[in-house]
């Protein structure tokens, strides 16, 4: 029997070597901004303008054109051929984007409104705090299922917490992939990401039960055999239908991410790398784990040369 | 084959046969007996490019706006968009002080915006032969409380003086060359009359501070409300735009009274309470129809028109959110989704086939059902598709798919074990069931909350994807389960022992 268990301690050293670099791209983000990543403006309210020029422009001299038109520290951004320019600011009237393009045609040439978003303070104040009470809702709603999963168990608190557990990792997956492309592309938060994150952690959380419910269910079939063989085996025989799901649901995210829309990419690469994410925490965190916890080995994991050969079969 | 097997079997077809119909890209549509109704797939803002508009009653938030207000001003408001000439609009109360509008496919976003913003209240005022500065915020005797209103006899002027210092010198250095403002009958009568409208503006050197609004209360002539039409013309002179008017003929009376009484004198065209042009009476304008000249750009003249075609706010509104995507972007992301759907389908569907052989090919079968019922549900609700609401649906493919494949591993492993063909297919039904209940369940509950949290306007499209994630999730526990289970009964019972002995079909 091919023995996943046995090498746990690996799996949670390439958890943390993911994790960590998104935590340090958080932090300084966080020293940057104020937050783990940038917020759009569906969250900090103002104006986004997109633009497209028949030409190549230099982000530099956009900037100055819209400063002419009394814009305080706008953010500029050039997109794919550099001929599509993304300009953010404070929340701008109608008549102050007519004079800002007008500004740009005489510089660059004729120029195509391609988005025009203004988000005023009030609506960016609702959606936050409509974000923080989604947050709370989704988090009590799966805490809530775990419970209820696991309610006639015996240890069903381990299992909550190994399944909260890998929950929480693939939420510091996502949130530091996110922040990493948010240092280097400039991706900002909206409410599609938040959505995007409710929805790894949902599908994650439906993972780690299907490997648990097996556990579950192997124990009183498999009296005497230890506990590490049994949840190996547990985990050996839903493998495929993890393997198999995942690929299908990535297969059909990365079809979406090549081939779909422009201004759909980063909610459904928030979505892959979660799914991915998830999947791998279910099995090589969240199971690893019940083992490590069963063994009360979770103080010294990494001390070398004691951990017992697993047994085979 | 059981009976009930063979009717679920009958009922299946018929509901891919409805499905398949309805989800036709041409479908007519039902029109029977005076019932009638399109079925066509709705697009939503980002797809089929347009723009989303969110206003706000522009009153502190102390003050109390009634529900007839905002009703009445939504009607309004959508009598504007309607003057717009935009397809399809959509305009709603949202909460208790907010209207939503939204116009897909429409050309001039920025004169749209134009048409919402401000009351539009318009008032022709008797100056008391003061010239009155573009800009100048007034008081008037429409709307103040005690006051008659419309065409009422100045007695509140009666108690004012007569006309300020200041003013006073405004109007003894009136330079008479200057062209603009001007009021006068129609433009082309203007043009006719080839002599330049004299009247003027004070040269900035000698430009006096205004009037303090809170000292004089003028009294309103006319409103907006005695206009019968309104429109937008170029005048051939400046080559600006001009906003045209027509009175009632009631109102076209009073008019002319008052331009032959006051000859020479100022009549100033006041926007929500707000001064835009203060012309000198030339002649008296007996037609009752004129122009406002007012430096406007031609958005703001078609968004003045409109305004004024349509009544004024019972309360004014302020942009508080605005969303445009353009048509370019939407189509584009149209044959992209669509484009991206059908290639994530048919690489699930080839997957399935693959891995699962014989079992797989009734899944594919039963996946298509799913897309087909699936596409017809959002047709008949009719549920508007977003891009997030197609990645919904696409995910909700995946989701479809994971209930076949948890019961066919569970029925790979019964054969595994030695039961008989018919057994494990059974077993492998029931055994997964919990695990299929459990994660849909989960996952719908997620979905209401997102639902929730995209009702929040500024995260709309949010709501897309939960609704078609929880519609997808709903039709996917029918298809993967009863669908298939019932193409995989029927397929045991059609090939009889024939198949028994062939695990390699069931890919193992």
């Amino acid at each position: 029997m091919l023995d996943i268990i046995g090498k746990r301690k690996w799996y949670f050293l390439i958890s943390a070597m993911v994790i960590i670099p998104g935590l340090v791209a958080m932090g300084i983000s966080f020293a940057r901004w104020g937050t783990p990543f940038r917020l759009s403006i569906d969250f900090t309210s103002g104006s986004l303008l997109e633009v497209r020029f028949r030409e190549k422009v230099q982000p530099l001299q956009v900037r100055e054109v819209v400063e002419s038109q009394g814009i305080v520290d706008p953010s500029i951004q050039t997109v794919g051929d550099g001929a599509t320019v993304v300009i953010r600011t404070k929340p701008m009237e109608a008549e102050v984007k007519q004079a800002v393009e007008s500004a740009l045609e005489k510089r660059f040439g004729e120029l195509t409104e391609m988005r025009f978003e203004t988000v005023g303070p009030s609506v960016g104040r609702e959606v936050t705090q409509a974000a923080t009470l989604a947050i709370i809702a989704g988090s009590l709603a799966i805490l809530g299922f775990i419970v209820f999963a696991w309610r006639k168990v015996p240890n069903s608190m381990r299992y909550g917490v190994c399944a909260t557990a890998a929950t929480l990792h693939d939420i510091l997956v996502t949130l530091g992939f996110f922040s990493i492309m948010s240092l280097l592309l400039g991706w900002e938060a909206d409410a599609l990401f938040l959505t995007a994150l409710l929805t790894v952690v949902g599908f994650s959380v439906q993972d780690t039960i299907v490997v648990f419910d097996r556990i579950r269910e192997n124990i009183p079939k498999r009296r005497g055999e230890p506990y590490e063989l049994v949840v190996n085996r547990s985990l050996l025989e839903t493998l495929h239908r993890s393997l198999a799901t995942q690929l299908n649901a990535i297969f059909v995210m990365i079809a979406i991410l090549l081939f779909g829309g422009a201004t759909i990419k980063q909610f459904v690469a928030v979505l892959l790398v979660g799914m991915i994410s998830g999947s791998y925490s279910s099995i090589f965190n969240a199971v690893p784990l019940l083992v490590v916890w069963e063994k009360g080995e979770l103080a010294n994991l990494f001390r070398p040369g004691r951990r017992q050969p697993a047994p085979t079969v | 084959m059981r009976t009930r097997d063979l009717r679920l079997l009958i009922g299946i077809i018929i509901v891919v046969a409805f499905s398949a119909w309805v989800a036709w890209p041409n479908n007519p549509g039902i029109h029977i007996l005076g019932f009638n109704r399109d079925i066509e797939l709705r697009q939503g803002l980002d797809l089929q490019g347009g723009m989303q508009v969110l206003l706000e009653a522009d009153v502190p938030a102390t003050q109390p706006v009634t529900r007839d207000q905002i009703e009445a001003a939504r009607g309004i408001v959508e009598n504007r968009v309607n003057g717009l000439g935009v397809a399809e609009p959509n305009v709603q109360v949202v909460g208790d002080r907010r209207i939503l509008v939204e116009l897909p496919g429409i050309k001039d976003p920025d004169e749209a915006v134009a048409a919402f913003k401000g009351t539009g209240l318009l008032e022709f005022i008797d100056t008391n032969g003061v010239y009155l500065k573009p800009g100048t915020e007034v008081k008037t005797t429409f709307g103040q409380p005690g006051s008659a209103g419309t065409g009422a006899t100045p007695s509140a002027t009666a108690a004012e003086p007569s006309a300020s210092p200041a003013a006073t010198s405004a109007m003894a250095t009136q330079p008479a060359s200057t062209p603009t403002p001007a009021i006068a009958g129609t433009p082309a009568a203007a043009a006719a009359n080839s002599t330049p409208q004299v009247q003027g503006t004070a040269t900035p050197a000698a430009q006096p501070t205004p009037t303090p609004a809170s000292e004089t209360v003028y009294r309103t002539v006319l409103t907006g409300k005695d206009l019968k039409n309104a429109g937008v013309q170029i005048n051939p002179q400046t080559q600006e735009p001009n906003v045209t008017f027509e009175f009632k003929p009631e109102a076209a009376k009073t008019f002319a009274d008052f331009t032959s009484a006051n000859v020479g004198k100022y009549l100033a065209i006041v926007l929500d309470k707000k001064v835009i042009s203060c012309p000198v009476i030339n002649t008296a304008i007996p037609e009752g129809s004129g122009y406002i000249e007012g430096k406007f750009t031609l958005a703001e003249a078609k968004g003045l028109a409109v305004q004024l075609k349509y009544g004024a706010l019972p309360v004014p509104l302020k942009v508080i959110e605005r969303r445009t995507v353009g048509p370019t972007l939407g189509q584009d992301s149209v044959a992209r989704s669509l484009r991206a759907g059908i290639i994530g389908l048919i690489i699930v569907l080839l997957f399935m086939l693959i891995y699962y052989r014989l079992p797989g090919v009734l899944a594919d079968l039963a996946l298509l059902t799913y897309a087909l019922v699936t596409i017809a549900i959002f047709k008949l609700v009719p549920v508007t598709l977003t891009l997030p609401g197609i990645t919904g649906f696409l995910l909700s493919v995946g989701m479809a798919v994971d209930a076949n494949i948890l019961i066919f591993e569970r029925m790979k492993e019964e054969l595994r074990h030695g039961k008989s063909l018919a057994a494990a297919v059974e077993a492998g039904f029931d055994r997964a069931w919990t695990s299929i209940r459990d994660s849909n369940l989960s996952t719908l509950i997620n979905c209401v909350i997102l639902f929730w949290f995209g009702s929040q306007y500024g995260a709309s499209a949010v709501k897309g994807f939960a609704v078609t994630l929880f519609l997808g999730v709903v039709v996917s526990m029918f298809t993967a389960i009863t669908v298939t289970r019932t193409f995989m009964r029927a397929t045991l019972a059609a090939s009889g022992d024939s198949l028994r002995e062939k695990h390699q079909l069931m890919g193992i």
